[in-house]
């Protein structure tokens, strides 16, 4: 059914489809409207039966989920930024032990400086945790994921995040087709655990593992993630076959048939960029774009497909690896089948900087002119960066930097208006 | 595509503002999104939210910068020039104040839009009669659908009756009606810069 | 496995023999040849390991007590490491080893996950060693208490990080030498006037049963887990377990330093019910802490030449303390 709804509603609405049996949380914006809106659904009765457990923090809320999964119940969580840091040690863990579950991020920056907004820093910082990752473009995809990432999940005996950007998709109002329970239901059969504790036929579950064999369980770890390659554009067209649309999969790509410059980039800026690609097209650019759906495991071969023919590819990176620059141009890269494609890494939207489509436009013009460097920070303002090296220069003790550079701009500490610069 | 900025202030219903019109442009078979400014949520503090509206599915995701109306709910916000920023030509704007545009002090900023409509609406004053309290988001939406016609006020009385229980339904949707007679009575000259201080 | 499995009969323990004049009712856990062996012999913990043994009796116990039907979640540290290298297991009961600090919000995973399967015959325990509760899972504990989670968490004290080599943990008592706590300078060892006593922070969450136990008085820990196995909620057991190797004591006298630790009043053995004390066991022969210190290498710096006396007298003023609070001494009124 159509509905203009909060897309942290939809996200809710649909979890609670899929019928998580345990579900657990602890604030931190933006996941709040997710977990507020679920709580209401369990207490309304709406969801029976689940157990909704406030827990005492993020670390707590992975390890109620970790407990919940090994005891052979559906578990999810949400989570954002120094959330997910906090709880990292068990994220690694979940995945270790093969445990299911989902857990939604909202992506959000990382601080210091502290800071609410969106970028893709979060859930980065646990791409090599052995979850599955998945990106949603919009909000729709955003819902829809969920109740592939469950079906996925259990399948793999994995645990799966569903990266959402945080307020750009949490907050947005959107049209959305909401499912109906009997098509999630169809899709989506109860959790059959591959492991379970149970006390008639007790296994011994998280042993210490060491050199001899160590190697081993990390290999299996990562032929999951390879089988997931397969299984998850299967399950996206069984989706489609179900709920009449496309949703997940590795991919999605945009006009990219005869482009030469392709743009591939990783939840909501996808929709933003397709603007400026029909806008570029419009003026004759040979020009699409690939929104990378699944981001662990990387779907190189399918990538390979999609732009192995480009002349050049432009990554927008909503996540900065300080010292080296882009993450997903880094993979990409090993992902191209001509080392003579050139890869341009342009980071964009930190902390919540609007990426609008007059300078992706003019960065994509930049790439095709053969001006933009390897590594861009799109709309970066240099002045401020070269004042505050040359207060460090000038004196030893210049003080916080990120508070000197607020002085300089005049904001002073003020939350900024996006896109509204003032 | 139609785009609305809303200014206002933490607890006046600025989101909740920007959600009914997109709302009510979901009910009359259009595509919208609506989305906050997204700062910490703090009473009192400026809020802005953001609506559009096209007859196709909307991709991007950047702010609104260029807006076809600005509705500004809280008068003292019009201290900072910013409000009218990115207004297009011929563009609306709507304000809750029961002043005239020389006593708001806003004339000058006005003129440097051309073809500017504006309506001063006292959307508090008629919240607090009909509704019992000043909550002036969705009177002022009864008003920018008697002024700029982008939406139908049944549209929006519809997605009133959507987001709030049926008495507080009722007697928003009153103070809209109020506010839509109060606009359309007056009706502004096309490019011209118009108070209506009721 | 359903169901106990027969022991041998030289595992059922010191008490055997005297259990054969009690009713059956009352005889212990471990002297059944039916008891379930959780922790089963095999496993690689130090000679004289307390913990192994409080583990096993509290299990056997708790296992009595659910007819079989519980599941257990560990933290990480000796437990864990020495009854699990992979493949092998010594655990004979359902168990899940998950991080150092978030055992209690595993076992709350798992009571929800049993609640919601309407399985509430099976009970969950977690356990971990001092440094797995005091410190770093001591936030997940605090939130399995208040929120009252049907757990019951058993908290093996031997009172350092002993799986990493013997390091202070905020359990560590005054003047023990660790490896982090070093006989050096003039205030040598753990200093005074630092720790906290968890269980009189569990009573502070107003929990069903709090209680503390020690492997010297190892039918009162058996009956202290069959008693907290009667009630619902979130349940806490202290138990005092001695470790030679972190301690410097002889792995002969693990039950002789436990009762000693009792007997001078330094681990006062407690219960207590919706945060108020119900009971305590009281000591039939008081002795001075030094008979208690002397036995252990980590103290052997308190009775040097030139040692100062006064820390001694520090040490039995916290003993005194603890007989004056818990009304310890036999004959007192209780």
């Amino acid at each position: 059914m159509l509905k203009q709804c909060e897309g942290s509603q939809a996200i809710a609405e649909v979890v609670a489809m899929c019928r998580p049996e345990v579900i657990c949380a602890y604030p931190i914006t933006p996941q709040t409207h997710i977990v507020e809106t679920l709580s209401s659904i369990v207490k309304a009765g709406r969801l029976k039966p689940c157990e909704f457990i406030n827990v005492e923090s993020e670390f707590g809320a992975l390890s109620v989920a970790i407990g919940a999964s090994a005891m052979g119940a559906r578990a999810y969580t949400a989570t954002a930024s120094q959330g997910i840091l906090f709880m990292a040690e068990a994220v690694y863990n979940a995945a270790g032990l093969g445990l299911p579950m989902v857990m939604t991020v909202g992506n959000r920056s990382i601080g210091a400086p502290i800071n609410i907004w969106n970028d893709h820093t979060d859930s980065m910082s646990m791409r090599d945790a052995g979850w599955i990752q998945l990106y949603a473009h919009d909000n729709q995809e955003a819902a829809d994921l969920h109740i592939q990432a469950f079906r996925l999940g259990e399948a793999l005996s994995l645990p799966v995040m569903v990266c959402v950007d945080g307020f750009i998709l949490t907050h947005a109002y959107d049209r959305i087709d909401v499912p109906t329970q009997e098509q999630v239901d169809t899709y989506l059969s109860p959790y059959e655990p591959q492991q379970v504790l149970d006390p008639d036929n007790p296994v011994t579950i998280g042993a210490m593992v060491g050199p001899e064999a160590f190697t081993e369980v990390r290999y299996l770890a990562h032929h999951k993630q390879l089988q997931a390659l397969e299984l998850i554009p299967a399950l996206a067209a069984e989706f489609k076959a179900t709920f009449g649309r496309d949703s997940g999969g590795l991919l999605h790509t945009y006009r990219t048939d005869d482009a030469d410059t392709i743009v591939c980039a990783l939840g909501s800026v996808n929709g933003t960029i397709r603007d400026v690609v029909d806008d570029m097209r419009g003026q004759g650019v040979r020009i699409g774009s690939v929104s990378l759906c699944t981001y662990r495991p990387f779907p190189s071969e399918a990538l390979r497909t999609a732009m192995g023919h480009a002349r050049r590819v432009i990554t927008i990176e909503k996540s900065l690896s300080v010292g080296i620059g882009g993450n997903v141009s880094h993979n990409l890269r090993m992902a191209l089948p001509d080392p003579a494609t050139r890869v341009h890494t342009v980071i964009a939207g930190l902390g919540g900087r609007p990426i609008t489509r007059a300078s992706l436009k003019r960065v994509f013009a930049q790439a095709i002119a053969g001006t933009l460097q390897p590594l861009t920070f799109l709309d970066l303002n240099t002045q401020v960066i070269e004042r505050q090296l040359e207060r460090e220069r000038a004196v030893r003790r210049s003080g916080p930097a990120a508070e000197a550079i607020l002085r300089d701009i005049g904001i002073n500490g003020a939350a900024q208006p996006e896109g509204n610069p003032t | 595509m139609f785009q609305v900025r809303i200014h206002g202030r933490g607890g006046q219903g600025v989101v909740t503002g920007a959600e009914l019109l997109s709302v009510a442009a979901f009910l009359e078979g259009r595509w919208a999104q609506a989305f906050p400014s997204f700062g910490s949520e703090r009473m009192g503090a400026p809020v802005m939210a953001f609506c559009r509206i096209d007859d196709k599915e909307i991709r991007a995701r950047e702010p609104v910068t260029q807006p076809d109306a600005v509705i500004i709910q809280d008068p003292t916000l019009l201290q900072q020039s910013s409000v009218f920023e990115g207004l297009a030509p011929n563009g609306w704007v709507l304000i809750n104040s029961g002043r005239t545009i020389q006593q708001l002090g806003i004339a000058r900023s006005l003129e440097k839009i051309p073809g500017v409509h504006v309506s001063i609406v006292p959307a508090t004053e008629l919240a607090l009669k009909h509704i019992g309290r000043p909550v002036p988001n969705a009177v002022l939406l009864g008003g920018l659908c008697a002024a700029a016609s982008v939406l139908k006020l049944d549209s929006v009385e519809a997605a009133i009756r959507q987001k709030f229980r049926p008495d507080l339904a009722d007697r928003n949707i009153a103070a809209a009606r109020a506010a839509f007679s109060l606009v359309t009575a007056q009706p502004l000259p096309e490019g011209a810069i118009h108070a209506q201080a009721v | 496995m359903t169901g106990p499995r027969h022991i041998k009969f030289y595992q059922t323990g010191t008490f055997t023999v005297g259990n054969r004049l009690l009713d059956v009712a009352v005889q212990s856990v471990q002297s059944s040849l039916d008891r379930n062996n959780s922790l089963t012999s095999g496993h690689r913990a130090c000679q004289g390991c307390g913990e192994a043994l409080g583990a096993r009796y509290a299990l056997d116990s708790a296992m009595r007590a659910t007819q079989g039907q519980m599941v257990v979640a560990n933290a990480t540290g000796c437990l864990e490491v020495f009854s699990t290298p992979y493949p092998e297991s010594s655990w004979r009961v359902a168990w899940l080893h998950s991080l150092f600090g978030n055992a209690p919000a595993v076992a709350t995973g798992i009571a929800a996950a049993l609640k919601v399967k309407g399985r509430s015959n099976v009970r969950v325990i977690a356990q971990g060693g001092d440094g797995a509760t005091v410190d770093i899972g001591f936030g997940c504990l605090s939130g399995m208490f208040e929120r009252n989670d049907d757990v019951l968490y058993i908290c093996y004290d031997n009172e350092a990080y002993m799986n990493t080599g013997v390091q202070r943990s905020s359990a560590t008592p005054a003047a023990a030498r660790t490896a982090t706590t070093p006989t050096v300078g003039d205030e040598p060892g753990n200093v005074f006037g630092q720790g906290k006593s968890v269980p009189l922070i569990a009573m502070a969450h107003f929990i069903p049963y709090v209680a503390t136990a020690s492997v010297a008085e190892l039918r009162d820990l058996e009956y202290k887990v069959e008693r907290a196995m009667t009630f619902r909620g979130a349940r806490y057991i202290h138990v005092h377990v001695p470790c030679p190797l972190g301690w410097g004591s002889d792995t002969g006298d693990t039950i002789k330093v436990a009762r000693l630790a009792v007997e001078s009043g330094l681990f006062p053995l407690f219960e207590a019910e919706q945060g108020e004390v119900v009971g305590r066991r009281t000591i039939r022969r008081r002795v001075p802490v030094e008979e208690y210190l002397k036995l252990q290498g980590r103290f052997a710096h308190l009775f040097a030449k030139n040692a100062d006396p006064r820390r001694i007298a520090l040490i039995q003023a916290i003993a005194d303390r603890n007989i004056a609070r818990f009304n310890l001494l036999e004959g007192a009124d209780a």
